[in-house]
């Protein structure tokens, strides 16, 4: 199957039942698989007037207690960044699959690219850690898209599975388990007095549990600075001990967070860092490059946000240099060489977009600046 | 000789958020009458409150989320009427009411609200239409009546207001009703009876702003209340067309809009689901 199907049976996997889309090539055939699908299910598909509807409407399946995601490409995922906000702030998860495409604006529509790396981080307004996965497959896709429900429902935040054109469109074989050996999580859910619940207040583990709607608990959520009880509270110090949940949360876990893979990095002097179907390129590279008696060595994110920031600088420690491969013109690249904080130094082969990376130009640069 | 019962408390108190009074509406305006209308009428009404949910956008009106004791949701700008589409489609069994303003849900939002009105979604809009945007200071909305005076149209507004219960009947909405803040009897009843109602429901109510909009065009909150005793007509049954606001001509309020079709997820489980997942 294709990756766009692979993250819809990823998603229905995960426990999903709910999905609010908005056409947008190449992302429109993960909700073309999600109408079929959901409502076979129990679930619910709906197309909605926009990509803010959809992202709306995701964050409010959620508070009504349903896994619910939505799929899109660059431009859908500008118009979903409010509340992608909103949903960071309320800690409401929900899944944002991202298919990207060659921008800026409508871009090369058909056309791949890696370019909403920074936006995935950044693109809301204000400061807040999110999550990203970047899948190379669509098997990785599948299993990504679990994850990253996973990760969601534990977490309380929205979770980004960061494909792109070329591996959404590309069709290989996928292997889904049976149910039974397919992990999910969903959130924890309060116990004790429903007067007394306090919708913000952590439990052992950080994270508050989540009260959905219908349920009693008469909880509020405001997009709004909140205190414990989810009221609104206008003072610097309510700004700060939310922002110090919604930061910690994600920094205080980075080891469950984060997953990375390494092939032939143990005796690696130059590591080569992607993410995503650059990876392909990646893995071609290092074995040409050993054949060529280069020490190359291949770090694949699998994890992009929270960026594996410790990784990378134990790793500057005793390498000689770092190459960044993405389609690009450098966002990883500029975390990569932040990382390395000067101690080695770091290399891009980057491309604006619409075409896979071959090998060669890895090798080029390898040959060229070790 | 009779003896005044003595209460401590509000009839409203268990619906309200005690802890969160005083609110922030300002003196005179009409946003809070139309709150407690809508507080009583849910009470009246008997649906069960532990499954009602109040949903709002941002501004003045969309204050009203976070000051009812239910399930409440106070979201993003112009975005509560697909949130809680989302709400409704995921848990069926909810009774999804929309508290916002008329710049929230008819600038920003309007196109939210055309098509869940087209898709019939089982909710309840209660629009608070104060003719301008209050929170900011009173900007020009797609309601202001034309030549008014706020911030933004400092000579008078040059565009004409959205007729908005035109717009809900035409989009598709199946309960379309608009009162004042004056006609809170009425107003309640209709809430009332839109919250019982199955499909997509919308009432305009109309209230004053006096320290925004009322300021800039000569009419003080008193002036304002009788203008709407004095300059409109209760007409239920007219024609959406005929419901342009207008206060020299007078403004038509009553029911206007009273259909029985099936909402949204009746639609999708009659046309999506297959035979054998559906109960009936």
């Amino acid at each position: 199957m294709t990756g766009d199907v692979a993250c819809a049976e990823g998603g229905l996997a995960a426990g999903c039942l709910f999905f609010g889309g908005y056409p947008i090539t190449p992302a429109t055939e993960v909700a073309e698989r999600m109408s079929e699908r959901l409502p076979e299910i129990g679930g619910t598909f709906i197309q909605m007037e926009d990509e803010i509807a959809a992202m709306a409407s995701i964050v409010g399946a959620s508070c009504a207690g349903v896994k619910s995601m939505t799929a899109t490409s660059g431009p859908g995922f500008s118009l979903m960044m409010e509340n992608i906000g909103l949903a960071i702030c309320t800690e409401t998860p929900c899944v944002v699959a991202n298919v990207q495409r060659a921008g800026p604006s409508t871009g090369l529509p058909t056309q791949g690219a890696q370019a909403d790396m920074m936006q995935a981080r950044w693109g809301s307004h204000g400061h807040y850690e999110i999550i990203a996965l970047a899948p190379s497959s669509p098997q990785e896709i599948f299993y990504q898209t679990i994850t990253a429900f996973n990760l969601s429902e534990k977490y309380r935040l929205p979770v980004l599975v960061m494909t792109d054109e070329m591996i959404g469109h590309l069709s290989e074989r996928v292997i889904i388990p049976d149910a039974k050996d397919i992990k999910t999580v969903s959130r924890t859910r309060p116990k004790g007095r429903k007067d007394r619940f306090k919708p913000y207040r952590p439990g052992p583990d950080g994270i508050a549990p989540m009260a959905i709607a219908g349920e009693g608990y008469n909880i509020h959520m405001t997009g709004l600075t909140h205190d414990e009880r989810g009221y609104p509270v206008m003072t610097v110090e309510a700004q700060y001990e939310m922002m110090d949940r919604i930061m910690k949360k994600v920094r205080q876990n980075l080891d469950d967070i984060i997953e990375t893979e390494g092939y032939r990095l143990d005796d690696a002097e130059i590591v080569i860092v992607s993410y995503g179907v650059s990876s392909r390129t990646c893995l071609a590279a290092v074995d040409e490059a050993r054949e060529l008696g280069i020490k190359a060595g291949f770090l694949k994110l699998i994890t992009v946000w929270p960026f594996p920031e410790d990784l990378i600088h134990r790793l500057a420690e005793r390498v000689k240099g770092f190459v960044t491969v993405e389609i690009n013109l450098g966002q990883i690249h500029l975390e990569v060489e932040r990382c390395t904080a000067g101690k080695a130094p770091a290399f891009l082969v980057g491309h604006p977009g619409g075409t896979i990376i071959p090998p060669e130009r890895v090798i080029d640069l390898l040959k060229e600046a070790f | 000789m009779t003896q005044t019962k003595k209460s401590s408390g509000h009839p409203l108190d268990g619906l309200l958020r005690l802890d969160r009074i005083p609110h922030i509406w300002c003196p005179g305006c009409g946003i809070g009458t139309a709150f407690s209308s809508c507080l009583i009428a849910m009470k009246t009404s008997g649906i069960d409150l532990q499954k009602t949910v109040m949903v709002s956008g941002i501004g003045c009106s969309g204050r009203g989320a976070g000051y009812v004791n239910l399930d409440s949701y106070h979201t993003t700008h112009g975005r509560a009427i697909p949130f809680a589409t989302g709400m409704k489609l995921a848990n069926p069994e909810l009774n999804v009411v929309v508290f916002s303003g008329d710049g929230d849900l008819f600038a920003i939002g309007g196109n939210h609200f055309i098509h869940a009105a087209r898709r019939n979604v089982d909710m309840t809009i209660i629009c608070i239409n104060n003719f301008n945007y209050g929170m900011t200071g009173g900007q020009v909305a797609p309601t202001t009546p034309y030549q008014a005076k706020t911030t933004t149209t400092p000579a008078g507004n040059p565009e004409r207001p959205f007729n908005l219960p035109l717009l809900a009947y035409a989009s598709g909405a199946t309960y379309v009703s608009r009162w004042t803040i004056l006609h809170t009897r009425d107003l309640m009843e209709s809430i009332e009876e839109a919250l019982k109602k199955r499909g997509f429901s919308f009432i305009e109510v109309l209230a004053p702003c006096p320290v925004n909009y009322g300021r800039r065009n000569r009419e003080k909150a008193l002036d304002s209340l009788k203008i709407y005793q004095e300059r409109t007509i209760i007409k239920n049954d007219a024609h959406p067309t005929e419901l342009d606001i207008d206060f020299d001509r007078g403004v038509i309020l009553g029911k206007f809009i009273d259909l029985d079709q099936p909402t949204c997820t009746e639609m999708y489980d009659k046309t999506c689901r297959p035979k054998d997942l559906l109960y009936d």
